[in-house]
C-alpha cells in the first residue's frame, strides 16, 4: 500500500516537473510547479515530516508560487520565442540524462541503503512541531537568527531594486 | 705608551667614513672637500703614530699582525680581516696618506668650481680606503679586495667627466685592460691556496719551497701579470695614457703616485715567492726594462703634457720592476717613494698650468698641448720652480730624490744583468731629454700666447700652490733617506728600515766602491747630456729636429708604436664583430624572437578561446554541468581510479 | 517500507529535471522556477535521510532552505522586473553584454 502511494506521488512529481519545463505558457508552468510541490508534500508526510509538509504547502506552494504568478501577470508575458543557440537544448538534455546515470549508480550502491525504519521504530513525536520548535530555538538558534536577517535583507533589497528611478541601467 | 696598533683599523676606515658622509649626508660642494681632507689628514696622523711606534721596536720585531675580525671560515679556508704592520706596509701607508693628503688639498683648489665635486671627493676618499686596504692587508684576499677597489675607483675617476665620450671610453678601457691582469691575479691566488693551503702572507711565505716548486713559476708569473695590468707594463700599458682623461689630481694620485705602484708593492711583498723562480725574476726584469725604454721612447715626441707624464710614469714603473727583477726590492720601493713625490708634483704642476690656460686660451685651443704653451715661467713662478725641482729629480741629477733611487736600480742592474743596465742607462738619457723638453716647451722659450691671453694667465691659488711647494721640498731632500754607503757610511736609513722585510734574500754581490762611483758619474753625465740635448733643440732651436721628423723612428714614437691600432685590429675589432653577431643573432633573433613568438602564441590562443565567453548565462551553466559530470564520472570510477 | 534509495533517486530525478529547465528555458522567470525545483529535489533527500537516521535536524535544514529560497525569489523577481523595465524583455539570452 505504502509503495503505491510513493509511486503515485513520485510519478505525479516527475511528470509535472517534466511538463513544466516543456510548457511554453508561464502560467501553466507555475501551476505545474505547484503540483510538484504538493506531491512532494505528500512524500514528506509519508516520511513522518508533518511540519515540513505543512510549510511546503503554505510557504512554497502558497506564498512563493503566488509571487511568481503576480510577477508573470504584472509583466503580461507572452509565450517565449525560439532561442539563438540551437545546440544548447539537445546538448543540455543529453548531459543531464548522462549525469543522472552515475548519480543513480552511486545511490544504488549506497551501503546504508536499507529500508527506512517505520515511525513506530523511531521516537514518538518525530517530525512534529514540538520537536522542530525546540530544535529551532535551542541547537539552531543562531542559523534561525541569520535566516531572519537574510529575509530582512531580501525585503530591503527587493524594495530598493524595484523602486522607480533609483536603479537604472543605461543601455 | 699607548698601543696605536690596536687602532690601526681606523686608518682605512676614516676615508671610507668620509666617502659615506659625502655621499649620503652632504650636498654642499664647499664642505665636501673639507670632509675628505679631514678624513685623510686624521688617517695620515694615525699612520705617523704607527710609524713612530714601529721604529720604537727592536728591528727584529717590526712585523705586527692586527686581526680585526674573522672574515671567512669555510672548512680549511679561513681568512681574517687583519692588517700587517711592517716596514714595507708602513712605507706604503705613509706614501699613500701623505701624498694623498697633499693631493686632496690640491683638489679643493682644482675641483672646487666643478658642479660635481661632492661626487669627486667621495670617489677620492673611497679610493684612499681601497688603497689602504690593499697595502695594509695581511693576506692575499684582502689585498685583492683593495686591488679591485682601486680599480673601480680608477674607473670611476677616469670617467669622472662622463659626459665626454672620450672620458667614458678611457674609463672603460682602463677597466677592461685591468680585468686581464686581475683575472691572472686571481688565478695566481687560487694556485697559492691550492698548494700552500692558506692565503695569509706569513703562512704562504713560510711554506716549504719544495711544496710550491712545481707551480712556483706559474704562481709568480700569474701574480706578475696582475701587476702588469695594474702598473701598466708592456703590453698592458695602453690604458694609462688614456687614463689622462680624468681630472689632473686624479692622474697625480692614482695614475702616478699610488695605484699604479700597487703592482710594485705586490711584487715586493711576494719577494719570497718571486726569488724561488729564476724564470719569473728574469721575466720581471726584462718586462720592466723593456717597458722603461719603450715608454720613454714614446714620451720623446708626445705633445699632450699629461701624456708625456703618463708615458714617463709607465717608464719609471718599468724601472721599479727592473729593480725587483734583479733582486733589488729595496731599490724598487725606494724609487716608488721618490717617484711618488716628484711625479705627483709634476702632475700637479701640469694641472696648475692647464688650470691657468683653460681660462686664458681663446678660440678653443687645447690647454694640454705643449705647442700652445711656452714662456710661462715668468707668469707662474712657483709652479715653474717646483716643476723644475721635480724635473731635476726625475732626470736623476744629484742630489735630488730621483738620483739616489735610480742610481741604486742601475747599480743592481749592472751587477746582475749588464744588458738591462745598458737599457736602463739609455732610458735615463731619454728621461732627462723628454722631461726637460716638457719643461722648456712649457716654461721656457718664447710665449705662444697673445697679449690678451697673457693677461689672464696667473699663478694658481694658495691652496694649490702649498702642496706643490711641500712636494717640491720632498722631491729635493727625499733622497737623503737612502744615501748609499759609498757616499756616506751608515746613512742608508731607508734600506736599514726595510731590511727586516727583505732579510731572507740571498746576499747580492757588492761591486767595489770605485766601480760604484764610476757608475754614478756616468749616470750623471748621461743625464746631463740628455738635458743639454733638450736645451739645444728646444731653447736654442737646433735644426736636428726638423731633419728627424720625417723619419720612421720619429713616426713610430709619435704613433706610440701603433700599439692601440694593433690591438684594435687583432683583438678589439674581432671581439666587436663577435659581439655584434651575438647581439643580432643570439639576442635579437633567438632570444627576443622566442619571447615574441611565445607572446604571439598566447595572444593567438586567447583570440580563439575568448569566444567561449559568450555572455549567455546558460552556456556557463552548461559548462558547470559538464564539470559535474566529470566529477561524478571520476567518483564512480569511469574516469581514473 | 520504501527503501531510502527510492527517495534518493526521485530526488536526483527532480534535481536534474530542474537543471535541464535552467539550461534550456529562456524565460528568466521559468529559470527561477526551475531553480526552485532543484531546491525541492535536494530537500527531499534531506527529509529522507532525516527519517532514515531518526534525526529531525534534516527538517531544520529544509526549513532553512525554504527561507533562503524565499529570499532568493524575492531578489530574483525584483531583478526580473528591473530587467523588463530596462530591456523590455525577460529572455536571458538577449542579455549578453558581458562577453568577449
Amino acid at each position: 500500500m505504502e509503495l503505491y502511494f510513493f509511486l503515485f506521488f513520485a510519478v505525479v512529481a516527475v511528470a509535472s516537473s517534466v511538463a513544466m519545463i516543456l510548457q511554453r505558457n508561464p502560467i501553466y508552468c507555475v501551476l505545474l510547479l505547484i503540483m510538484v510541490m504538493i506531491s512532494i508534500a505528500g512524500l514528506y508526510l509519508m516520511l513522518d515530516a508533518q511540519f515540513v509538509a505543512i510549510i511546503q504547502v503554505v510557504v512554497y506552494a502558497g506564498a512563493i508560487m503566488v509571487l511568481f504568478l503576480f510577477v508573470i501577470m504584472l509583466l503580461n508575458l507572452s509565450r517565449e520565442e525560439g532561442g539563438a543557440f540551437r545546440i544548447q537544448k539537445p546538448l543540455a538534455v543529453l548531459l543531464t540524462v548522462l549525469l543522472f546515470l552515475p548519480v543513480a549508480a552511486m545511490v544504488m550502491s549506497y551501503a546504508g541503503g536499507g529500508t527506512t525504519p517505520s515511525a513506530d521504530g523511531g521516537q514518538t513525536g518525530f517530525g512534529e512541531v514540538e520537536q522542530i520548535g525546540s530544535l529551532l530555538f535551542t541547537k539552531y538558534l543562531l542559523p534561525v537568527e541569520i535566516a531572519a536577517v537574510l529575509l530582512l535583507i531580501a525585503i530591503v533589497g527587493a524594495v530598493v531594486l524595484t523602486r522607480k528611478g533609483t536603479v537604472s541601467v543605461d543601455d | 705608551m699607548t698601543d696605536t696598533f690596536s687602532y690601526v683599523w681606523l686608518i682605512p676606515l676614516l676615508p671610507l667614513l668620509g666617502a659615506f658622509i659625502n655621499v649620503f649626508c652632504n650636498r654642499n660642494p664647499r664642505v665636501s672637500g673639507m670632509i675628505a681632507c679631514a678624513a685623510v689628514a686624521v688617517s695620515f696622523l694615525l699612520v705617523l703614530a704607527v710609524f713612530f711606534q714601529l721604529i720604537g721596536l727592536p728591528a727584529g720585531e717590526r712585523s705586527v699582525d692586527v686581526v680585526v675580525y674573522s672574515w671567512i671560515t669555510a672548512g680549511t679556508f679561513a681568512v681574517d680581516v687583519a692588517f700587517l704592520i711592517d716596514p714595507l706596509s708602513t712605507v706604503m701607508m705613509l706614501v699613500v696618506t701623505g701624498v694623498g693628503l697633499l693631493i686632496h688639498v690640491y683638489s679643493i683648489g682644482y675641483m672646487g668650481k666643478d658642479t660635481c665635486c661632492v661626487r669627486y671627493f667621495s670617489y677620492l676618499n673611497l679610493f684612499m680606503f681601497a688603497m689602504l686596504i690593499l697595502v695594509m692587508g695581511n693576506n692575499f684576499l684582502l689585498m685583492f679586495v683593495g686591488w679591485e677597489g682601486v680599480g673601480l675607483c680608477s674607473y670611476l675617476l677616469i670617467g669622472f667627466w662622463c659626459e665626454r665620450q672620450s672620458a667614458a671610453n678611457a674609463g672603460m678601457k682602463a677597466f677592461v685592460v685591468n680585468r686581464i691582469g686581475d683575472f691572472a691575479f686571481i688565478l695566481g691566488l687560487l694556485l697559492i691556496f691550492l698548494y700552500a693551503g692558506s692565503l695569509t702572507y706569513a703562512d704562504v711565505f713560510a711554506t716549504d719551497p719544495a711544496v710550491l716548486a712545481p707551480v712556483i713559476t706559474a704562481i709568480t708569473l700569474l701574480l706578475f701579470i696582475g701587476a702588469m695590468g695594474k702598473s701598466a707594463q708592456v703590453p698592458l700599458h695602453v690604458w694609462l695614457p688614456d687614463a689622462m682623461e680624468g681630472p689632473t689630481p686624479v692622474s697625480a694620485l692614482i695614475h702616478a703616485a699610488t695605484m699604479v705602484t700597487a703592482g710594485v708593492y705586490m711584487v715586493a711583498r711576494c719577494h719570497a715567492l718571486f726569488v724561488q723562480s729564476a724564470t719569473a725574476m728574469t721575466v720581471v726584469a726584462v718586462i720592466g726594462a723593456v717597458t722603461a725604454i719603450f715608454a720613454a721612447y714614446i714620451a720623446l715626441t708626445q705633445y699632450d703634457i699629461k701624456r708625456v707624464l703618463a708615458y714617463s710614469t709607465v717608464s719609471q714603473l718599468g724601472y721599479m720592476f727592473l729593480a725587483c727583477g734583479v733582486g733589488y726590492f729595496t731599490a724598487g720601493i725606494f724609487h716608488l717613494v721618490t717617484h711618488a713625490f716628484f711625479k705627483a708634483l709634476l702632475f700637479m704642476g701640469a694641472g696648475s698650468v692647464i688650470h691657468a690656460l683653460e681660462h686664458a686660451l681663446e678660440d678653443g685651443r687645447d690647454p694640454q698641448d705643449l705647442r700652445n704653451m711656452g714662456g710661462l715661467g715668468g707668469l707662474m713662478p712657483v709652479t715653474y720652480k717646483s716643476m723644475l725641482l721635480a724635473t731635476l729629480a726625475i732626470a736623476g741629477i744629484a742630489p735630488f730624490a730621483g738620483f739616489f733611487s735610480k742610481d741604486l736600480i742601475l747599480l743592481g742592474a749592472f751587477v746582475n744583468a749588464p744588458v738591462l743596465w745598458v737599457v736602463g742607462l739609455a732610458t735615463a738619457v731619454m728621461t732627462a731629454f723628454y722631461m726637460f723638453r716638457l719643461l722648456f716647451m712649457t716654461f721656457g722659450g718664447k710665449t705662444r700666447l697673445n697679449a690678451q691671453e697673457r693677461e689672464k694667465v696667473h699663478e694658481s691659488s694658495r691652496v694649490m700652490v702649498i702642496p706643490l711647494v711641500l712636494l717640491a721640498i720632498l722631491s729635493t731632500v727625499g733622497g737623503f733617506i737612502g744615501i748609499p754607503h759609498v757616499l756616506a757610511d751608515g746613512m742608508d736609513r731607508f734600506g736599514g728600515f726595510l731590511a727586516p722585510v727583505f732579510s731572507g734574500l740571498p746576499e747580492a754581490p757588492v761591486p767595489s766602491s770605485s766601480v760604484e762611483l764610476t757608475l754614478m758619474v756616468l749616470t750623471l753625465l748621461l743625464a746631463g747630456a740628455g738635458i743639454w740635448g733638450a736645451y739645444a733643440v728646444y731653447i736654442r732651436g737646433n735644426a736636428v729636429l726638423d731633419r728627424l721628423v720625417p723619419s720612421a723612428l720619429y713616426t713610430l714614437s709619435l704613433r706610440k708604436f701603433y700599439v692601440d691600432e694593433i690591438y684594435e685590429a687583432l683583438i678589439v675589432g674581432p671581439l666587436r664583430k663577435i659581439a655584434w653577431g651575438f647581439w643580432r643573432i643570439v639576442d635579437t633573433a633567438i632570444i627576443d624572437g622566442g619571447l615574441t613568438l611565445a607572446a604571439l602564441t598566447v595572444r593567438g590562443l586567447g583570440n580563439v578561446i575568448r569566444y567561449t565567453q559568450t555572455g549567455v548565462v546558460q552556456n556557463y551553466a552548461l559548462i558547470m554541468v559538464i564539470g559535474a559530470l566529470a566529477v561524478f564520472a571520476y567518483l564512480t570510477g569511469y574516469l581514473g581510479p | 517500507m520504501i527503501p531510502v534509495t527510492y527517495y534518493l533517486i526521485l530526488s536526483a530525478a527532480l534535481f536534474l529535471v530542474g537543471a535541464t529547465g535552467v539550461l534550456v528555458r529562456r524565460n528568466a522567470i521559468i529559470v527561477l522556477m526551475s531553480i526552485e525545483l532543484m531546491l525541492n529535489g535536494a530537500n527531499l533527500s534531506f527529509v529522507a535521510f532525516a527519517r532514515q537516521f531518526g534525526m529531525a535536524d534534516g527538517h531544520i535544514y529544509v526549513f532553512l532552505v525554504i527561507t533562503v529560497a524565499a529570499a532568493e525569489v524575492a531578489i530574483g523577481l525584483a531583478l526580473v522586473i528591473l530587467l523588463f523595465r530596462n530591456r523590455g524583455t525577460v529572455n536571458i539570452d538577449e542579455v549578453r553584454s558581458l562577453r568577449w
